[in-house]
C-alpha cells in the first residue's frame, strides 16, 4: 500500500517537473516557435483542409450551405463513378499514359546518363548536359506549342522529314489522331525530362569510386563491361529509390501535358483522371462528382505507392519507408 | 636529350594506356553519335521557332523554314508590343514571379532553420506534417472550393499563398543547413544572439548556394505557371499571365489545324487566328528569361536536385 502511494507520488511529482521543463524549452525556443508556426499554420490551411474537403465526396454538397447542412448520401457518387462507361475509358488513358511514361521516363534518363558518363571529352559533356536541360525550364504551354509545330502537317519538320525520306506520301495529322496521341505525349515528356531526371543518377555515378573502374581495367574489363558490372550496380539503390517515387506519383502525373496536346479530335485517348474531375466535376458544378474521383486517384496512388515499397522492401532492402 | 626521351616515353605509354579494343571504340563512336542527336534534337525546335519568329508571316505559310528566317523582319515582334493584353500579361507575370520569388525564399528558409536546429521541440512533428502533403493532396476541386472560401478568387494574392509553403523547397534549405557546422550556430548563441538573429545574420548569407537553387524553382514554376490562372483568374483580364495568354493563342491553333479539312470554316478561322510567326514571336518572349536565367544557375541546381533527391 505504502510503497503504491509512492509510486504515484514519484510519477505526479515526475510529471509536473517534466511539464515545467517542457514550458521552460518552450520558453527558450519561442523564437523557433514564432518562426515557424506561422508556416505550419500555413500549411495547415492550404494543404491540409483541402483533405476535409473530402467529406463533399460523401455528401449531396452545395455550395454555401454549412457544414452541418448538407445532405449526406454515402457511397453514391462512388457508385455513379463506377458505373460509368466514360469512367474507364478515362481510367484506361490514366493508365496508360501514365504506365507509358514511367517505362520511357525511367529507363531512358538512365541510358542517357550511362552514355553521357562515357563521353570523355569535358567540355563536349558539359554542353550535352546544359543543352539537356534547357527544356525541362520552359513551360509545358510552350513545350505543347512547340510539339504541336514540330508535328503539323504544313512545315512541321517530322512530316517533312518522313517524306523526304519517302517513309510517307502524305502528311500526318499527328494531332488529329487519337492512336498517336499517348505515344505523343510520351515523346513530349523525353524530350522535356530526359537531361533533368538524369541530373541524379549523374551525381550518383560520380560518387562511384574511381578505384573500382581501376580494379575491372586491370582485369581487362571492356567499357560495356564496366558499364554492367560497376555502373549501373553503383547507381542501383538511386535507382530504386526513384522507381518507388514516381510508382507514388503514378496517377498523379497531372493533366497538364493531356490538356495543352490534346483536343477534341482526340478526346477519346487524351482524357485522363483530372480532366474528368475538372470537366465533369467543376466546370458542371458538380463538385461532390468531381471530388469523388480526386479520391479514387489519391487512394489509387497510395496504393501503387505502399505496393511498390513492399515489393521493393522485400526483395532488394531498399525503401524509403 | 633527356626531356625529349622521357615526353616519348610518356607518349608512348599513354597511347598504350588509350588503346582501345574494337568494342571499345564501337562504343565510343555510339555514344558520341547518340549525344549529336540528342543535341540536335533539343535544341533544333527551339532554333526552328526562333527563326518563324523572325520571317515574315506571309512567307512563312509557304512553309520550309529551319534554322534560318527567309524573309527576316520584326514586325512579328512589333505586333506583340502593340497587344495591350499581353503587356499586362507580362506585367503580372514579371510581379508574380518577384514577389513569389522572395516570399517562397523567405518562407522555405525561415521553416528550414527551424528544423534544422536539433534541440527544437517540435522539430520532429513539423517534418512529419510537412512531408506527408509531399505525397497527400486534396485535389483539384477541394483546392478550388477552399480558395472559394478564402475569397482568393479574381485576386493576385492567389499566385502567391497557395503555394508559399513546399516542402520540397524546405527539405532542400534544410540539408544544406545541415552540412554546415553546428558549431557556428552555437558560438552565435553564446554571444548571445537569438534565434532569429542566427538565421538573420549567420544562417542565411551561408546558405547562398541553397537559396539561389529553391529561388530558381520558384522563379521557373512561377513564370511557368498557367493553370491556376486559367481556374481562378481566367475572366478577370488585369489579372491574366503571359503564359495564360500564350495558352489561349496556341489552343486556338490547335484547333484551326486539326479542323483544317473543314474547308468552308478556313478562311474565317484563318482571320481569327493570329498568324504563325507571331505565335512563335510570343513562344520565344515566355522562353527568353529563363533561357537567360538557367545557365548561370546550373552548378547550384544540380546539387540542389541531388541533395534534395536523396533527402526526400
Amino acid at each position: 500500500m505504502k510503497a503504491i502511494t509512492l509510486k504515484t507520488e514519484n510519477g505526479y511529482k515526475k510529471t509536473e517537473q517534466s511539464k515545467r521543463t517542457v514550458w521552460k524549452v518552450f520558453k527558450n525556443q519561442k523564437y523557433l516557435y514564432f518562426m515557424s508556426i506561422p508556416f505550419v499554420l500555413w500549411v495547415f490551411v492550404f494543404q491540409y483542409l483541402p483533405l476535409w474537403g473530402w467529406t463533399m465526396a460523401f455528401q449531396k454538397y452545395r455550395p454555401g450551405v454549412s457544414f452541418f447542412e448538407q445532405k449526406w448520401v454515402g457511397f453514391e457518387h462512388f457508385r455513379t463513378l463506377f458505373q460509368d462507361d466514360h469512367f474507364y475509358q478515362v481510367l484506361r488513358n490514366t493508365l496508360a499514359m501514365s504506365f507509358m511514361g514511367l517505362a520511357a521516363g525511367f529507363i531512358i534518363p538512365v541510358a542517357f546518363a550511362l552514355m553521357l558518363n562515357e563521353v570523355r571529352s569535358q567540355v563536349m559533356k558539359r554542353f550535352v548536359q546544359t543543352v539537356s536541360y534547357l527544356p525541362h525550364f520552359v513551360s509545358w504551354v510552350v513545350a505543347a506549342g512547340i510539339v504541336t509545330k514540330m508535328l503539323s502537317t504544313d512545315g512541321g519538320v517530322v512530316n517533312s522529314l518522313l517524306m523526304s525520306l519517302n517513309i510517307i506520301d502524305q502528311p500526318i495529322q499527328f494531332m488529329a489522331q487519337g492512336q498517336w496521341f499517348w505515344g505523343i505525349v510520351t515523346g513530349a515528356d523525353i524530350w522535356k525530362e530526359t537531361g533533368w531526371n538524369a541530373i541524379i543518377y549523374l551525381a550518383a555515378i560520380s560518387g562511384i569510386g574511381p578505384e573500382l573502374y581501376e580494379a575491372a581495367r586491370v582485369d581487362g574489363a571492356s567499357r560495356l563491361r564496366q558499364m554492367w558490372h560497376i555502373t549501373l550496380p553503383g547507381i542501383r539503390p538511386t535507382i530504386i529509390v526513384l522507381l518507388i517515387m514516381s510508382i507514388g506519383h503514378l496517377l498523379g502525373t497531372g493533366f497538364e501535358k493531356q490538356f495543352l496536346l490534346g483536343n477534341h479530335l482526340v478526346i477519346d485517348y487524351s482524357e485522363v483522371l483530372d480532366l474528368y474531375a475538372l470537366n465533369y466535376g467543376l466546370a458542371m458544378g458538380r463538385y461532390s462528382f468531381g471530388t469523388a474521383i480526386n479520391i479514387f486517384n489519391s487512394v489509387i496512388s497510395l496504393i501503387l505507392l505502399f505496393a511498390a515499397n513492399g515489393i521493393f522492401k522485400r526483395f532488394t532492402n531498399e525503401s524509403i519507408m | 636529350m633527356g626531356t625529349v626521351k622521357s615526353t616519348a616515353s610518356a607518349g608512348r605509354m599513354k597511347s598504350k594506356l588509350k588503346s582501345k579494343s574494337p568494342l571499345d571504340r564501337m562504343l565510343e563512336v555510339f555514344v558520341y553519335l547518340s549525344m549529336i542527336v540528342v543535341t540536335v534534337l533539343t535544341i533544333y525546335p527551339f532554333l526552328n521557332v526562333l527563326a518563324i519568329s523572325f520571317n515574315d508571316s506571309v512567307d512563312t505559310v509557304r512553309g520550309g523554314i529551319t534554322i534560318w528566317p527567309r524573309q527576316f523582319t520584326l514586325r512579328n515582334y512589333e505586333m506583340i508590343f502593340s497587344f495591350s493584353g499581353l503587356i499586362t500579361g507580362f506585367k503580372i507575370s514579371v510581379l508574380r514571379t518577384v514577389i513569389g520569388t522572395v516570399a517562397g525564399l523567405i518562407s522555405g528558409s525561415m521553416l528550414a532553420y527551424t528544423l534544422a536546429r536539433r534541440e527544437f521541440q517540435a522539430r520532429k512533428f513539423i517534418s512529419t506534417f510537412l512531408a506527408i502533403t509531399m505525397y497527400v493532396s486534396g485535389g483539384l476541386i477541394p483546392g478550388f472550393i477552399l480558395m472559394k472560401d478564402l475569397h482568393l478568387i479574381n485576386t493576385f494574392a492567389v499566385y502567391i499563398l497557395p503555394g508559399l509553403v513546399s516542402a520540397f523547397n524546405v527539405f532542400v534549405i534544410r540539408s544544406f543547413i545541415d552540412g554546415l557546422p553546428y558549431a557556428l550556430q552555437e558560438s552565435a548563441k553564446l554571444d548571445g544572439a537569438n534565434d532569429f538573429t542566427i538565421y538573420w545574420r549567420v544562417i542565411l548569407p551561408l546558405c547562398k548556394p541553397a537559396l539561389a537553387t529553391v529561388a530558381l524553382f520558384l522563379a521557373v514554376g512561377q513564370w511557368n505557371s498557367w493553370f491556376d490562372t486559367y481556374l481562378f483568374n481566367g475572366s478577370n483580364e488585369s489579372l491574366t499571365t503571359l503564359q495564360y495568354e500564350l495558352m489561349k493563342i496556341l489552343q486556338s491553333t490547335t484547333t484551326s489545324a486539326t479542323n483544317s479539312q473543314d474547308a468552308a470554316n478556313m478562311a474565317q478561322r484563318m482571320a481569327q487566328v493570329s498568324p504563325e510567326s507571331v505565335k512563335m514571336a510570343i513562344t520565344i518572349i515566355v522562353t527568353v528569361p529563363i533561357l537567360v536565367v538557367y545557365p548561370f544557375l546550373q552548378k547550384y541546381f544540380v546539387k540542389g536536385m541531388t541533395l534534395g533527391a536523396v533527402k526526400s
